[in-house]
C-alpha cells in the first residue's frame, strides 16, 4: 500500500458502489463463499474475494490493481456468488461495474481484448441491422482480434446443418436501435 | 391458447433446432405463438458488458413492440434473452427513474407490464394434457441440465429453485423420461466464452459431460441454445480436455418432447446436431 | 393546605454546572405552597438524605420535591428517606434536572429557567399526591421448571436444595436433554453422561422434587407468586407403578425400524421403547403413531411378555393442575437440519450430517456404538470435513447471529475424529475462531497443533456427491480467497443453534416476550439475564440465547437463585402505581359502564370481570376490576376508558394534569 489516500471517500470504488448500486461492501466478512463457487476462481489473478476485500480499503492504488486486474474478464457473469453470499452481496453486479470502471478509465488488462473484441463485434452487428448476424460477428472479430483462422473447421460444418444463415436479418426499426446505440454506447466501439 | 413469441438471435441461426422444435411442439400442443413484432437483438452478454444502459434499453425497446402489439406475456426460449428481458423488466419496475431515463433512449414509454416466461414455465402448464398426448415415451436416461440463466439471480427470476431445479426433471419425466439426479445441473458452461476462450469452456463443459455420463445418463436435455452449443458444438475441444471420447447427444427439452409426442425427427431438427442426437437401438 | 419542600441537588457538576442551583433554589421559595427550599451538592448522599429528614421534622412538610437526577436513578433512594422520617414515600417525587435538563442543553439562562419550570410543575403534582401503601400478595412456594435439560435440572435442584418443592416438567419420556446426546464436553472431554446422569438421578430421588417426564404444559393463569399451572401428562401406555424397568418389552416389540430421536435418525427403535440405557425414569413409552396395535388392532406382544402386566393401552392422558409460585423456563434449544442447505445437498446424502449427529457416532451408546462408520455405508471415513458456521451468521438463511458453540464443539468433533482414526484426515473450514470461555483457546490450539486437524479459514460454497464421496468445494480467504476443493469420506455440518420448536406458541402461553428468532426475551441484556419482563417467570439456559453447558448451569442457579429470594418472604410486596377503578356508593357504583375496552386493551391480562349483585342475587352490573398482582401500572387502559373511570395511583389524571396546567 502507497499510504496515499483519498480526498474524498466519495471517490473509492466502494463508495461508488454504494452509491450507483445500492451495494454496501462493508457487509461482505470475507468469507470466501463466492471464490470457492466461482468456476474460473482457479484461473483468476485475483478472485472475487480479493477483489472485494482490495475494495474495502478504499486506497487510490489498491482500486488502480483491482481495475486493472484480469480475473474480472474471465467472469462468466454466471452469478453463483451473488446467489450464495451468506451477506447477500451482490458480487455479480460489483464485478459488473469494476469492468465498465476498467473500460471507461482505459486500464483494462491487455488479456482483456480478445474479450472485449468480441462484444464489440457483437454490439457492431446489431447497431447495423437490429439483429445478430453471426457471419459478421465472426469476421469481424476477426479482424479485430487478428485470430484469423480461429473455428475455420467448424464454420462448413455448421453451413451444412443450416445453422449459418448467409444473409442478415434487416430489421425495420433499425434506426430506432441506431438511436438508441447513440444515446447509449455512443461514439465507442 | 396464444403467447407472445421472442425467439432471439440464436434461435435463427446458430441454435435454429431450438425454435423449429418450439414451433413444433407448440402447433402439437395447441399453442398460437405470435412473434413480436420487428423484434430487435436483447443485447445478450455483450451489451451488459459494455454498457448498462445499452443492455437495458434494448429489452426496453422489445417489451415496448410487445404491449404495443397487446401482447400480455413473451415466451423466450433463449435463456439469455429471457433472463435479459425479465431483468430489464424487474429494473424497469422497481426503478421509476431509471424508466423514465429509459423513454429517452428508446424513444417511447417504457413498461414493466408485459410478463416474460421461459420454455419450462410455459410448458408447465401443460402437464395435465402431455401424458394423454404421449406417442413414444422418451425411455431414456437423461441428466437436465439447467445452466445459469434460467435460474439466477433467484431474486429477480423467481422461478424454480436455484439450487438442484426441478422443473425440467419434471417435464422430462412427463416425457417418459428416467430423470437422473446429479451434480452439473446449474454449473456453468463457460457462456460467451465460447470463441474468446474456448480452453475454458472445454474445461467446463466436459466436467459437465463427464458427470453425466457418471451418472448414467444417455441424454443431456437443455433449454439455452450457449449450453446446447458449448455442451454440443464443442465436444470435440472437451473431448480433448478429458482425453476421452464422450458421444452422449445434447437434445432441448422441446426436442425429447417432441418425439416423445411422435413428431418426426427431422421436424425437430435433430439432424442438426453435431454430436448425433441418436440412442442405442434398444431404445429408440 | 400543602407544605412541599424542595431539595435542588447540584450532582456535583453534572447538574451544577449548567444549572444555577442557588437561583432555582432562591426562585423556587416563591411558589405557592412551597415553605423550604433548598440546594446541596450532593442529594443522595448521607448528609444530603439528613437534610430532607431533618426538613420534614422541623418544617412539618406535607410533600417533598428532590430536584436531582431521574427517578430511575434514586427514587427508591429519597423514598426510603422520607419514609424514615415518618412521611408516606408516595409523597416524595423527583423532578429530572439532569437527563431532561442539565445533560440536554448547554449553560445559559434559559436552561436554568427550564430547571425551575420543570421543579414548579413537580410541585404541583405533589399537591395532587395522596398517601399509598405497597401492596401484599402471598406467595405459593412451588416452583415449576419447564425443561429438563441441564438447565432444568440444574435449577430445580438448587430451589429443591432451598428447601421448596418444585416441580421439574419434561416433554421427552426422560430428562437429560442435549446434554445427554453428547459425547465428550469441551474443553475436559469429560464424558458427558458421566457427569450428567449423578444429577439426573439426584433429580429423580430429591423428596422436594417431582418429575413429570412425557408431560407438557397445557396452559397457565394468574401471576407471580399465584399461577395455576395445568400440566398435561402425557400417556405412556404404562402404569409406572407396576413397570419395573426390566426392559422385555422393548426387546420383544415387531416394529425395530422407527428412526429414533435419540440417535438424531442415525439409529432404529421400537414403537415401545426406552430413549436410552441411562433414561430417567427407566420407563418405556409407546409411540402410538408408529405401535402395529394402534395402526391395525394387532399384536400387543408387549402387554403379554410383561412380567408385571404394566401395559395399559386404554391408557388416557391426565391433565393436573398445580398451584405454582413462580416458573424456571429451561425449554432448550434446536439445531438447524441439513436440508435446510440447497447448495450442501438439501440433506439428501446421508453422509452430510449435523453435530449432533456426529455427537451420536462419537458416543459409545450410540448407534455405531463409538466406532467411527459414516451413515451411508458404515466405512470408516478417512477423510472427514467438518464446516463450522453451517447456517450462522448468515442473513440469506435468516440466521445472522452467531451459535457461539460451534467453534468449539467443531474442535471437540475434530479432536474425537482424530482420536479414534490416528491416521484419518480431518479439515475444518471456519470464518472466525470463537473460543473465549476458560481454557478455551488452548483447546483449540491442542486440536491444530497437537492433533493435526488442519484449519482453513474460508466457507464451503458447494457439497455434492460423487462415487461415493462428497466433494467439498471451499476457499482459503487467507490465501486470497484460493478455492480448494475436498474429497471427503464423512462431512460435519456445525448447524445453527435455534429455539427450540414450540417456542412461540410457549411464550404465548406464558406472556413471555421473544425475540425475532423465538429465544425468549430477558428483561435486561445486561443486568438482568435470568429474569423475563413477566413478574415471576425466570429464564435458565439455551432457551434465551445461544449458549454452552459452564454458562448454562450458572445462568440456571442464578435463576433458582431469584426463585428462592422470590420464596424467601410468604408475601410479596410490589409497588402501588398500579390502575384502580373508581367505586361509588350504589346505584352507580362506579363510573365504569363495563364495555371492558381497558382489558382488551391490557397488555398484562390484569383487569378482570366483577359482578356487583344486589341482595336478592341478581346481576346489577359487571364492573372492570384491576388485579393488582399482575398490573404493571402502564397506563393503557386509563387511555382507552371512555369514562375516566380507571386511573393509575400516583399518577391520576388529575395530577398530570395539574402538572401540564403549570407549564
Amino acid at each position: 500500500m502507497a499510504g496515499v489516500t483519498y480526498a474524498t471517500t466519495t471517490e473509492s470504488l466502494a463508495a461508488q458502489v454504494r452509491q450507483h448500486l445500492g451495494v454496501n461492501l462493508s457487509h461482505c466478512y470475507q468469507c470466501g463463499k463466492c471464490a470457492a463457487g466461482c468456476p474460473v476462481a482457479e484461473d483468476m489473478d485475483m478472485t472475487s474475494c480479493r477483489l472485494l476485500r482490495l475494495l474495502q480499503l478504499q486506497q487510490p492504488a489498491l482500486d488502480q490493481r483491482v481495475l486493472a486486474s484480469e480475473g474480472i474478464w474471465l467472469c462468466l457473469t454466471c452469478e453463483t456468488c451473488s446467489t450464495r453470499c451468506p451477506q447477500e452481496v451482490e458480487v455479480a453486479k460489483v464485478m459488473d461495474f469494476v469492468r465498465s470502471e476498467a473500460i471507461a478509465r482505459d486500464v483494462a488488462h491487455p488479456r482483456s481484448r480478445d474479450i472485449l473484441s468480441f462484444h464489440r463485434a457483437f454490439l457492431d452487428s446489431i447497431r447495423t441491422t437490429g439483429r445478430l448476424y453471426e457471419i459478421g460477428l465472426v469476421a469481424d472479430y476477426k479482424v479485430r482480434s487478428r485470430h484469423v483462422l480461429k473455428d475455420v473447421a467448424l464454420a462448413p460444418k455448421m453451413y451444412l446443418r443450416g445453422k449459418l444463415p448467409l444473409l442478415p436479418h434487416l430489421i425495420k426499426g433499425r434506426d430506432e436501435v441506431k438511436r438508441i446505440f447513440q444515446r447509449t454506447l455512443g461514439r465507442r466501439r | 391458447m396464444r403467447i407472445g413469441y421472442y425467439p432471439g438471435c440464436s434461435l435463427l441461426g446458430s441454435s435454429r433446432e431450438f425454435d423449429e422444435s418450439v414451433r413444433a411442439l407448440a402447433g402439437a400442443l395447441g399453442l398460437e405463438l405470435v412473434q413480436v413484432p420487428d423484434w430487435n437483438c436483447c443485447g445478450a452478454s455483450s451489451a451488459h458488458v459494455l454498457d448498462h444502459k445499452l443492455s437495458l434499453a434494448l429489452p426496453a425497446r422489445i417489451l415496448a413492440q410487445a404491449e404495443a402489439a397487446g401482447l400480455e406475456e413473451i415466451l423466450a426460449p433463449c435463456a439469455a434473452c429471457y433472463n435479459r428481458l425479465a431483468s430489464a423488466r424487474d429494473a424497469l419496475d422497481k426503478d421509476p427513474v431509471l424508466a423514465r431515463e429509459m423513454e429517452k433512449v428508446i424513444g417511447r414509454p417504457a413498461t414493466h407490464k408485459v410478463r416474460v416466461v421461459n420454455i419450462l414455465e410455459v410448458l408447465d402448464r401443460f402437464k395435465d394434457t402431455l401424458p394423454g398426448l404421449l406417442k413414444v415415451p422418451f425411455a431414456h436416461k437423461v441428466a437436465c441440465y439447467y445452466g445459469c440463466l434460467l435460474v439466477r439471480p433467484a431474486k429477480v427470476l423467481h422461478f424454480d429453485r436455484a439450487e438442484d431445479p426441478q422443473s425440467m426433471d419434471r417435464l422430462a419425466a412427463a416425457a417418459g423420461a428416467a430423470p437422473l439426479d446429479w451434480n452439473y445441473k446449474t454449473e456453468c458452461c463457460g457462456a460467451a466464452f465460447s470463441v474468446t476462450r474456448t480452453d475454458l469452456v472445454a474445461r467446463l463443459s466436459g466436467k459437465i459431460v463427464a458427470d453425466a455420463v457418471r451418472a448414467g445418463a444417455e441424454a443431456i436435455l437443455v433449454a439455452c441454445p450457449m449450453c446446447q452449443s458449448n455442451l454440443d458444438m464443442r465436444r470435440t475441444e472437451s473431448n480433448a480436455y478429458l482425453g476421452a471420447d464422450h458421444q452422449i447427444p445434447v437434445l432441448f427439452i422441446t426436442q425429447a418432447l417432441g418425439l416423445a409426442l411422435g413428431i418426426d425427427a427431422n421436424r425437430l431438427g435433430l439432424q442438426r446436431h453435431m454430436v448425433p442426437a441418436t440412442f442405442a437401438p434398444a431404445a429408440v | 393546605m400543602s407544605r412541599i419542600g424542595v431539595f435542588t441537588c447540584h450532582c456535583g457538576e453534572n447538574i451544577g454546572a449548567t444549572v444555577d442551583c442557588a437561583k432555582v433554589a432562591a426562585c423556587t421559595r416563591n411558589v405557592p405552597g412551597v415553605v423550604h427550599s433548598v440546594d446541596y451538592k450532593y442529594m443522595c448522599s448521607d448528609p444530603g438524605q439528613t437534610l430532607i429528614k431533618e426538613a420534614i421534622k422541623e418544617h412539618n412538610l406535607t410533600g417533598v420535591v428532590v430536584a436531582a437526577c431521574s427517578p430511575r436513578m434514586h427514587e427508591p433512594t429519597f423514598r426510603a428517606a422520607v419514609a424514615e422520617a415518618g412521611l408516606n414515600p408516595y409523597l416524595c417525587e423527583m423532578a429530572n434536572l439532569r437527563e431532561h435538563c442539565s445533560w440536554v442543553h448547554g449553560k445559559a439562562d434559559a436552561t436554568t429557567d427550564k430547571a425551575a419550570d420543570l421543579i414548579r410543575v413537580m410541585v404541583e403534582k405533589v399537591k395532587h399526591n395522596e398517601p399509598l401503601h405497597p401492596i401484599k400478595v402471598p406467595v405459593t412456594k412451588r416452583a415449576l421448571v419447564l425443561g429438563g435439560g441441564i438447565a432444568g435440572i440444574q435449577a430445580a435442584l438448587d430451589i429443591a436444595n432451598c428447601g421448596h418443592q418444585v416441580v421439574l416438567v419434561e416433554k421427552s419420556p426422560s430428562i437429560g436433554g442435549h446434554m445427554s446426546q453428547l459425547s465428550e464436553t469441551f474443553p475436559t472431554l469429560d464424558c458427558s453422561q458421566c457427569i450428567l446422569t449423578p444429577r439426573m438421578v439426584e433429580a429423580a430421588r430429591h423428596p422436594n422434587l417431582t418429575l413429570m417426564t412425557y408431560a407438557e404444559l397445557e396452559k397457565l393463569e394468574g401471576f407471580i407468586g399465584n399461577f395455576k399451572a395445568t400440566i398435561r401428562k402425557k400417556a405412556r401406555q404404562l402404569d409406572e407403578k407396576l413397570c419395573t424397568g426390566c426392559g422385555l418389552c422393548t426387546t420383544k416389540c415387531p416394529q425395530k425400524k422407527i428412526p429414533d430421536e435419540f440417535n438424531e435418525g442415525l439409529g432404529r427403535r421400537g414403537a415401545i421403547y426406552v430413549p436410552f440405557p441411562q433414561a430417567v425414569p427407566n420407563k418405556p413409552v409407546i409411540d402410538k403413531a408408529n405401535c402395529t396395535f394402534y395402526r391395525s388392532g394387532k399384536c400387543k406382544v408387549c402387554e403379554k411378555v410383561c412380567p408385571t402386566g404394566a401395559i395399559r393401552f386404554d391408557q388416557q392422558d391426565e391433565l393436573v393442575t398445580l398451584d405454582i409460585g413462580a416458573i424456571v423456563l429451561a425449554t432448550g434449544f434446536k439445531v438447524m437440519r441439513t436440508d435446510k442447505f440447497p447448495e450442501y445437498g438439501y440433506g439428501k446424502y446421508p453422509d452430510v450430517i449435523d453435530g449432533l449427529q456426529f455427537e451420536r457416532l462419537a458416543s459409545a451408546s450410540g448407534p455405531t456404538l463409538g466406532a467411527m462408520q459414516r451413515p451411508s455405508d458404515g466405512k470408516a471415513p478417512e477423510t472427514v470435513v467438518f464446516v463450522a458456521c453451517s447456517g450462522s451468521r448468515d442473513r440469506s438463511k435468516g440466521v445472522p447471529y452467531c451459535s457461539k458453540i460451534c467453534c468449539m464443539y467443531t474442535a471437540k468433533h475434530a479432536m474425537l475424529y482424530k482420536h479414534k482414526m490416528h491416521h484419518g484426515k480431518a479439515y475444518v473450514f471456519y470464518m472466525d475462531i470463537r473460543s473465549s470461555g476458560k481454557d478455551y483457546d488452548e483447546f483449540v490450539r491442542r486440536a491444530i497443533e497437537e492433533d493435526d486437524v488442519t484449519y482453513i479459514r474460508g466457507r464451503v460454497s458447494r457439497i455434492y456427491e460423487e462415487d461415493g464421496r462428497l466433494v467439498v468445494k471451499g476457499a482459503d480467504t487467507l490465501m486470497g480467497g484460493e478455492p480448494v476443493e475436498i474429497k471427503a469420506d464423512l462431512v460435519v455440518l456445525a448447524t445453527a443453534v435455534q429455539a427450540q420448536d414450540g417456542s412461540e406458541e410457549l411464550a404465548q402461553k406464558l406472556h413471555v416476550s421473544y425475540d425475532p428468532y423465538h429465544f425468549f426475551a430477558e428483561s435486561h441484556p445486561k443486568l438482568k439475564p435470568v429474569e423475563t419482563n413477566t413478574a415471576g417467570i425466570f429464564l435458565a439456559g439455551a432457551c434465551q440465547a445461544p449458549r454452552d453447558i459452564p454458562e448454562t448451569v450458572a445462568q440456571a442457579s442464578g435463576a433458582a437463585a431469584k426463585v428462592a429470594a422470590l420464596f424467601s418472604r410468604d408475601e410479596l410486596t410490589r409497588e402501588p402505581q398500579v390502575a384502580v377503578v373508581n367505586r361509588l356508593p350504589a346505584p352507580m357504583f362506579s363510573y365504569c359502564v363495563g364495555c371492558f375496552l381497558c382489558q382488551s386493551a391490557c397488555p398484562y391480562q390484569a383487569i378482570e370481570q366483577e359482578e356487583i349483585r344486589g341482595r336478592d342475587g341478581s346481576l346489577l352490573k359487571t364492573l372492570a376490576k384491576v388485579n393488582a398482582g399482575l398490573c404493571q401500572g402502564c397506563g393503557t387502559c386509563v387511555a382507552t376508558c371512555r369514562t375516566k373511570a380507571i386511573d393509575i395511583q400516583g399518577f391520576s389524571n388529575e395530577q398530570i394534569f395539574a402538572e401540564l396546567m403549570t407549564l
